[in-house]
């Protein structure tokens, strides 16, 4: 019949009509910024650094080794080495970054810096209300901006984090065990010789 | 067909025919993109179209130059960024290709599986953006849309992002698949056909949608395979060339699958053609996620930095929803590539306008540009 | 419940009364067109919001529902938008034209709700031939498309113009034509006697409104039709929606002198939808005996707004028509069967004898295949040969 196609139409259009008042499935908008969505364990918006401890600048699990420096597709991170040496979680002496500069205008959120990272000293953050009235260096975020506690990452990437920090206790504790176990070798005789 | 049917165009002053040019400029509602077309009209009727683009270039063949292999993957998402995933898995085919890596059982699995989803959240953006031209006011493209958010949720909770997923990497998947993710991906599978047919109920027996689109714009297979068009555009003017079967790359020898076949080649058949697509992309989820093996994901061999491939060249392709997107790769042995050139499907099947429209009146080029599938960031790379 | 029925025509009455004697018929005359205005210039407004709302929710979203509780005070944010905007004059228009157009355009429009009946004694002007009036005001209106376009000097701006002149006039013949059955049955030309000519009862005291016949069936759904395509709406907003090339006639105009082309095309559609009201849906008439008590001006508002969904819904679902489409629709499609809903009206009138029970039923049958039956073979004649349903092949 002529028109059967656009009276189909428009019946589809009446159902979602009627449907959008009572049908979640029909009115799927969320009326941001009163609602959220809940945020996904995976997103991935700006790379933070992490830290240990209670104090940002020498709980940072950074070594300034540069390598997302020099992976980072867009080269937006700019680090400046700092030679005083600081002991990482193990106790090994480690170097730390003086300067570590990440422009969030120019970093495309690819992640690629927090795959090759081998400290996992820097992670994916998933805030996305970043907006500044300062053009030019508003989103020139440095290190301090950048630090945030191992307990945020924890809260964002829960599976993440919970392997990360088992294998770090892990190695403290070898590393501990280890160093016990030199400390105990190299222990002087108790005199009156060997039993 | 070209003068016997337009009607008397402006007349000038010395009463011979005056022809009208009319630059359909880069900024337009209906040109998918910062496109522009210049065209000749005698009346209504086109006469000559010539397509202007570039005003999208970022340099993206010579910053991968510049880059590390790895480096380019994340730009691969932003070439056609709507199908972020596939073009992706174009560039991880063509690297695998010139170092020799493969790809563990799994993880041509989870490929194809995304691939597939990045397939069905193409062709139903298109069917709404084509509706939208032709001034249905946003309601298939908001149904269309709709759908989408479900995939895009899923690539979220994998991948990490909605568009720019940057998930596939040489020798196989940046991570595992998340617990639940299978289940999520099924349920949405399952709803997806309800949903095609709401939308076919809406459009496909319109007769307004008919009469704009049925005999417009039609396209000749041989024409088609001379100017080297690929994709649902060639398969609809009756070509049978689908890069899933002929070169059966990935896990795609494994599924059960059709290839719709169009008979006419106007724009309503390439319409149905992403249609019947769809439905036969959902049987191929099917059955991989009701197949997927378990194992690792990434080639032990593969290494994330410091590739440097022996020197050589590779060229590797895929069936992309736009039609074939190929890489080729030159290597000299060092950590970045001599020469990184795209194919992209749009900008090829885009030459091939200008013929398909002359004839039609002005109302219809629109309509034949959006069947044509671009997206610019293909086109100008 | 008289007294609710009638309020508007007490109030009128009252207020005229202060006046000294000789002052009364000007007072009473600006006090009802002050209050068409005020009605219907509200109406407008709530009319953008609800269109707005109402093609959010048919696309799965939620309409404006910032400014105001649910949105309510959006028109008034719209109407401040388009009062500061800078009113810009190409250089090369022809400036007299250019400001008269969107003048042309809304004046007629507010002449033409002088004649149409709101409720029970609540015309403004009883004229003996209403409907012309009506209609020839309507067609002033269309002049002001082409002062637009004319004025503006654009090439794009005049070849917009010329096809919205098209459709226009292209769209008057079906318009005018399929009220022509229900003049002939009414026996008048004034709005107030069709009404009228609406207001016996038949069996179970439902009213014989002329929708209720073949004809007026036919006729309404005629006369909606060329209705959307005088408003210039979708499918039929080829004019102004077409953003191809040709923005329209409506390009070289900003601010204030676009709001008022958007306010003529808005009335023209209020004016329009009352008319298909006051000729096929029995005007301010109940549609049973015992709901008469509910004021008939509340009857003729409920119609109204029925009608006015209805163009939204349709504007929400359909894509556009091309210009050769249209007119072919036009003069192919809607004319003709015009023309033999009259012949279907004549045969309902001969074959009045046969009211009782046993004979209505044929009767209907008849006057429906009587226009059902052109229109099928009027639509494939359109269609051209009805191609077969494309058969898709599939390879392994």
């Amino acid at each position: 019949m002529n028109g059967a196609g656009i009276i189909q139409g428009m019946i589809e259009t009446a159902r979602n009509f009627a449907g959008s008042y009572h049908d979640p499935e029909r009115l799927t908008t969320v009326q941001y910024p009163e609602e959220k969505l809940p945020p996904v364990e995976n997103a991935r918006t700006i790379p933070f650094l992490v830290y240990d401890g209670g104090d940002a600048m020498a709980g940072l699990r950074c070594t300034a080794c540069t390598i997302c420096e020099k992976e980072c597709p867009p080269q937006c991170i700019y680090i400046i080495k700092d030679l005083a040496k600081k002991p990482d979680y193990v106790g090994k002496m480690q170097l730390q970054p003086k300067v570590f500069d990440i422009d969030m205008s120019v970093c495309m959120s690819c992640g690629i810096c927090v795959e090759v990272c081998p400290f996992d000293a820097i992670k994916m953050d998933q805030v996305f209300e970043l907006s500044t009235s300062d053009r030019f260096l508003g989103l020139l975020f440095h290190k301090e901006q950048l630090a945030k506690p191992n307990g945020y990452f924890s809260q964002l990437h829960k599976t993440e984090a919970a392997e990360i920090d088992a294998r770090r206790h892990e190695d403290k504790r070898k590393a501990e065990a280890s160093a016990a176990a030199r400390a105990a070798a190299a222990k002087p005789l108790p005199p009156g010789g060997v039993k | 067909m070209r003068a016997s049917t337009s009607p008397p165009g402006c007349i000038g002053t010395d009463g011979e025919h005056t022809l009208l040019e009319v630059s359909m400029g880069p900024h337009h509602p209906s040109t998918h993109g910062v496109f522009r077309m210049d065209v000749t009209l005698d009346g209504e009727t086109v006469v000559k179209l010539k397509p202007v683009f570039g005003y999208l270039h970022r340099n993206h063949e010579k910053i991968a130059e510049k880059n590390s292999y790895l480096g380019s993957m994340p730009y691969t998402d932003r070439l056609d960024y709507i199908c972020s995933l596939t073009n992706n898995w174009g560039y991880a085919l063509a690297v695998e290709k010139l170092t020799g890596l493969s790809v563990p059982e799994r993880a041509e699995y989870i490929r194809v599986i995304l691939g597939e989803l990045t397939r069905l959240i193409n062709h139903s953006a298109l069917a709404g953006f084509l509706l939208q031209d032709m001034g249905a006011l946003g309601t298939p493209l908001m149904y269309a849309f709709r759908e989408r958010e479900k995939i895009l949720d899923l690539f979220e909770s994998l991948t990490g992002a909605r568009m720019m997923c940057n998930y596939m990497r040489f020798g196989g998947c940046r991570c595992d698949l998340p617990p639940g993710w299978i289940e999520q991906t099924r349920s949405v599978v399952s709803r997806f056909p309800s949903f095609l047919d709401e939308f076919e109920s809406l459009l496909t027996g319109n007769e307004i949608l008919q009469a704009r689109t049925e005999g417009v714009g039609a396209l000749p297979g041989r024409l088609a395979v001379n100017a080297g068009v690929t994709g649902p555009m060639l398969r609809a003017s009756g070509i049978n060339y689908d890069i899933r079967k002929v070169d059966g790359y990935g896990a795609y020898g494994r599924f059960n699958f059709r290839v719709p076949l169009g008979e006419r080649g106007d724009v309503f058949d390439r319409y149905m053609i992403r249609i019947l697509e769809m439905r036969e992309s959902l049987k191929i989820l099917d059955q991989a996620l009701r197949d997927i093996p378990g194992g690792p994901i990434m080639d032990p061999k593969a290494k994330l930095r410091n590739l440097r491939p022996k020197p050589g060249e590779a060229y590797g392709r895929i069936e992309g929803p736009k039609g074939e997107l190929g890489f080729y790769l030159i290597s000299d042995g060092g950590p970045n590539p001599y020469r990184y050139r795209v194919r992209p499907p749009s900008l090829i099947n885009l030459t091939i306008l200008e013929d398909m429209c002359l004839g039609q009146t002005i109302a219809d080029a629109v309509v034949i540009l959006g069947s044509v599938d671009i997206v610019l960031g293909e086109v100008d790379r | 419940m008289r007294g609710l029925d009638q309020i508007f025509v007490w109030i009128g009455r009252e207020v005229a009364g202060w006046a000294p004697a000789p002052a009364q018929p000007l007072v009473s005359a600006i006090l009802i067109i002050a209050g068409i205005m005020a009605v219907f210039g509200t109406c407008f407004a709530l009319t953008t919001i609800a269109e707005r709302k109402i093609l959010g929710r048919m696309q799965n979203r939620f309409g404006p529902n910032r400014v105001g509780p649910c949105g309510l005070f959006q028109p008034l944010a719209d109407a401040v938008k388009m009062l500061t905007k800078e009113d810009i004059v190409p250089f090369s228009a022809d400036k007299t034209l250019h400001f008269l157009a969107p003048l042309v355009m809304t004046t007629p429009i507010w002449l033409a709700f002088a004649v149409l009946p709101f409720g029970r004694n609540m015309s403004a002007l009883d004229l003996d031939s209403g409907i012309l009036f009506f209609f020839a005001i309507g067609s002033a209106s269309e002049l002001a498309v082409f002062m637009a376009g004319w004025s503006s000097q654009n090439k794009y701006s005049l070849v917009g113009a010329m096809r919205a002149i098209a459709q226009m006039i292209s769209y008057e013949v079906p318009l005018v034509l399929s009220t022509v059955p229900v003049l002939m049955l009414a026996g008048s030309l004034s709005l107030n006697e069709i009404v009228a000519a609406q207001g016996t009862h038949t069996l179970g005291g439902l009213a014989r409104w002329n929708v209720f016949t073949p004809w007026g069936l036919a006729g309404l759904l005629l006369f909606l039709i060329a209705a959307t395509a005088e408003s210039n709406r979708s499918p039929f907003d080829l004019p102004e929606g077409e953003s191809e090339i040709i923005a329209g006639y409506l390009t070289e105009y900003s601010g204030f002198k676009y709001a008022l082309f958007f306010l003529g095309e808005y009335l023209g559609l209020f004016a329009i939808t009352g008319l298909a009201v006051t000729l096929f849906l029995g005007g301010w008439r109940a549609p049973f005996q015992w709901l008469e008590w509910v004021p008939s001006w509340l009857w003729f508002g409920g119609k109204f707004g029925v009608l006015i969904f209805l163009f939204i819904w349709v504007r929400a679902t359909l894509p556009r028509l091309r210009l050769d489409q249209l007119l072919n629709f036009s003069w192919r499609f809607l004319a003709p069967l015009t023309l033999i809903n009259l012949a279907v009206a004549a045969a309902w009138h001969w074959t009045g004898a046969w009211e009782s029970a046993a004979a209505a039923p044929v009767r209907w049958v008849l006057c429906a295949a009587l226009i059902a039956l052109p229109a099928h073979w009027l639509g494939r004649a359109l269609r051209g040969a009805v191609p077969p349903p494309r058969k898709y092949h599939y390879a392994e």
